[in-house]
């Protein structure tokens, strides 16, 4: 099993078709394919043991996932936003690696370090020099061989090195992607970073479904709506940040035609509910999908589909609304428990943590693996899963507040916060406390145009809705909170701020 | 055999990726498949010769076998003479 079997099929069944679309520059699924096999031999040649980019989205990154797959060796996409410290000790952890992209960086962090560097042009253009290897050398990985390692963003501690082996992976696009499913006029925009797992695995999906990629390297919603327009967008999956951006940028007149947008996916953050009622009535023929997933997931284990966003927003069904704040249900590949503290699984309604199981789930880090003795993997996402099978998420297990005993959700004080008139954002996180071990701050953002509510007044509205063990010891007013680049709000941030 | 296995037909074109398999004889277009093609090709059946579909996954009822058509051809899919049938998953929205 080796993840190339994507690229290869798609290279056999329409190899002049338009795979790529970069920077203005075209790639047919054939092109690809040959410079996949070009890469391979660089990577073989060069006796590395990972292959990272350090580098914003382009056709390097289809070339050097599947010429990293054909060589079996791990491709490793490096976030190029660290800070040089952590950006060298990572560098440290893959050695000796080829790395492709920012050449100036990888030098002056890591010296000469055994690494082989090519920036982008350079190793692009001989992947397409290189007469293709023969194939019968190429790599049988078996269902072992690792395909990915990706280093998570590491919020809590030093990030670690989740593996994704090419089982993981081809078990998710096969039984989620139905091949060559694509229209020939069909194209997906591609604005993640690729070292993200959704930048991956929408490359893998697209080449997949021979749906042409489209890559924005790098997002303005002004740039996003021009391609839309231009390249006849079909699919596109965006963070909540993008699409409340999008959403702002039309409201404020921005000329667009996104008449040929069929599908907008999202996930790796919560969207607000304000956002995605405002873009379902802004985008009326358009379908939504919510997507779930993790890392060591390999992508997507849970989606809201379209019908079921259409459904939630004409209910007059209290629970059926409530679905447009859920996860939707867990994909027929997968199978998903809440368990409690002890453990054990929890009846429908009741909190827990995710718990997920399949053949996509690697659960894996280089040190070791997270997975029970049965298969199962412990997300460290906290949840609840309806009477519906609808699953529902209220924060990572970890950001859970625990005063005197009593644990609770920051995601109920932040939605209470949330139905203020002039609370534009809000994050509830433990702060110390003498009495309770810990308590409840919380950090809000004024709306515009609104004068900024007294400390009494949140605290009562808390009270009301929720109880007096959930009332904030701590009211800190900030300009905005802080998230990372993929939406991802950093409630360790947050915690500074209130200590 | 084990999952990741490429098999080629004797009869015709096609060529599978072993997905899920147990001790039965997988065949294509009558014949059985192996790893390296033949040096004399095999009759085609006209029992099996339905042809295969480049992509689409293939099952028996037990769901013991599937097999993922990676090279389409003239002959059908069987394991021990039993043909196989195609895997029809309900399409779910593009995610990603």
């Amino acid at each position: 099993m080796n993840i190339a079997l994507l690229l290869e099929m798609a290279a056999e069944a329409a190899p002049d078709r338009t795979a790529l679309v970069c920077d203005g520059k075209r790639w047919t699924y054939a092109e690809l394919l040959a410079a996949a096999r070009g890469a391979f031999e660089m990577i073989q040649e060069s006796g590395v043991s990972h292959v990272a980019l350090l580098d914003e989205s382009s056709e390097a990154a289809v070339i050097a996932l599947f010429g990293a797959a054909l060589a079996g060796v791990p491709y490793c996409p490096l976030n190029y936003r660290l800070a040089d410290p952590d950006l060298a000790a990572l560098l440290g952890r893959i050695a000796p690696a080829l790395v492709i992209g920012d050449e100036e960086r990888v030098l002056r962090l890591a010296g000469d370090g055994d690494h082989t560097v090519y920036a982008r042009e350079e190793f692009t253009a001989k992947a397409q020099e290189l007469v293709p290897g023969d194939e019968e050398r190429e790599y049988d990985p078996g269902a072992d061989g690792i395909a990915v390692q990706l280093f998570t963003s590491g919020t809590t501690a030093a990030p670690k090195a989740a593996i994704l082996r090419h089982s993981n992976l081809l078990g998710y696009i096969l039984g989620t992607v139905e091949f060559a499913a694509a229209d020939e006029a069909d194209a997906a925009l591609v604005v993640v970073p690729p070292y993200h797992i959704a930048g991956i695995s929408a490359l893998m999906s697209s080449i997949y479904a021979q749906r042409r990629i489209v890559m924005l390297p790098s997002f303005s919603p002004e740039a996003w709506l021009k391609l839309v327009g231009e390249e006849k967008i079909s699919n596109a999956f965006v963070v909540p940040t993008m699409l409340t951006r999008i959403v702002g940028t039309i409201e404020k007149g921005e000329p667009c035609d996104v008449s040929s947008l069929r599908q907008i996916s999202y996930g790796g953050g919560k969207m607000p509910l304000e956002v995605i009622q405002k873009a379902l009535a802004m985008f009326p023929a358009t379908g939504f999908t919510n997507a779930y997933g993790l890392t060591e997931t390999s992508s997507t284990i849970a989606l809201l589909g379209p019908d079921d966003h259409r459904a939630a927003l004409a209910s007059d069904d209290p629970r059926v609304r409530a679905r447009l704040t859920s996860l939707g249900q867990p994909i027929p590949t997968v199978e998903i428990e809440i368990r409690g503290e002890d453990g054990r699984p929890v009846p429908p309604g009741e909190p827990g943590e995710i718990y997920v199981r399949g053949e996509q789930v690697s659960g894996e880090y280089k040190e070791k693996s997270a997975l029970d003795a049965e298969g199962w993997f412990p997300t460290r996402d906290a949840g609840f899963m309806d009477e519906d099978g609808y699953l529902f998420l209220s924060g990572r297990a970890d950001d859970v507040i625990v005063r005197g005993g009593e644990n609770m959700s920051p995601g109920e004080i932040e939605d209470v916060l949330l139905t203020h008139p002039a609370i534009a954002d809000a994050c509830a996180c433990a702060i110390p406390s003498v009495e309770w071990g810990e308590a409840v701050g919380i950090a809000v953002v004024t709306r515009e145009g609104h004068q900024p509510p007294s400390e009494a007044e949140l605290k009562a509205l808390i009270k009301d809705r929720l109880r007096s063990s959930r009332v904030p010891d701590k009211v800190a007013f900030v300009r905005e909170l802080p998230y990372n680049e993929m939406g991802k709000l950093l409630r360790r941030k947050v915690k500074e701020i209130l200590a | 055999m084990k999952p990741g296995t490429r098999l080629k037909s004797a009869a015709c074109d096609t060529e599978v990726m072993v997905i899920r398999c147990a001790d039965g004889e997988i065949q294509c277009g009558g014949a059985p498949m192996g790893e390296a093609k033949p040096a004399e090709a095999a009759p085609l059946s006209a029992d099996f010769s339905g042809g295969t579909l480049m992509g689409k996954r293939y099952v028996d009822a037990d769901g013991k076998y599937e097999l993922l058509c990676v090279k389409p051809g003239k002959g059908s899919l069987a394991v021990d003479g039993v043909a196989l049938v195609t895997k029809d998953a309900k399409p779910l929205p593009a995610s990603d």
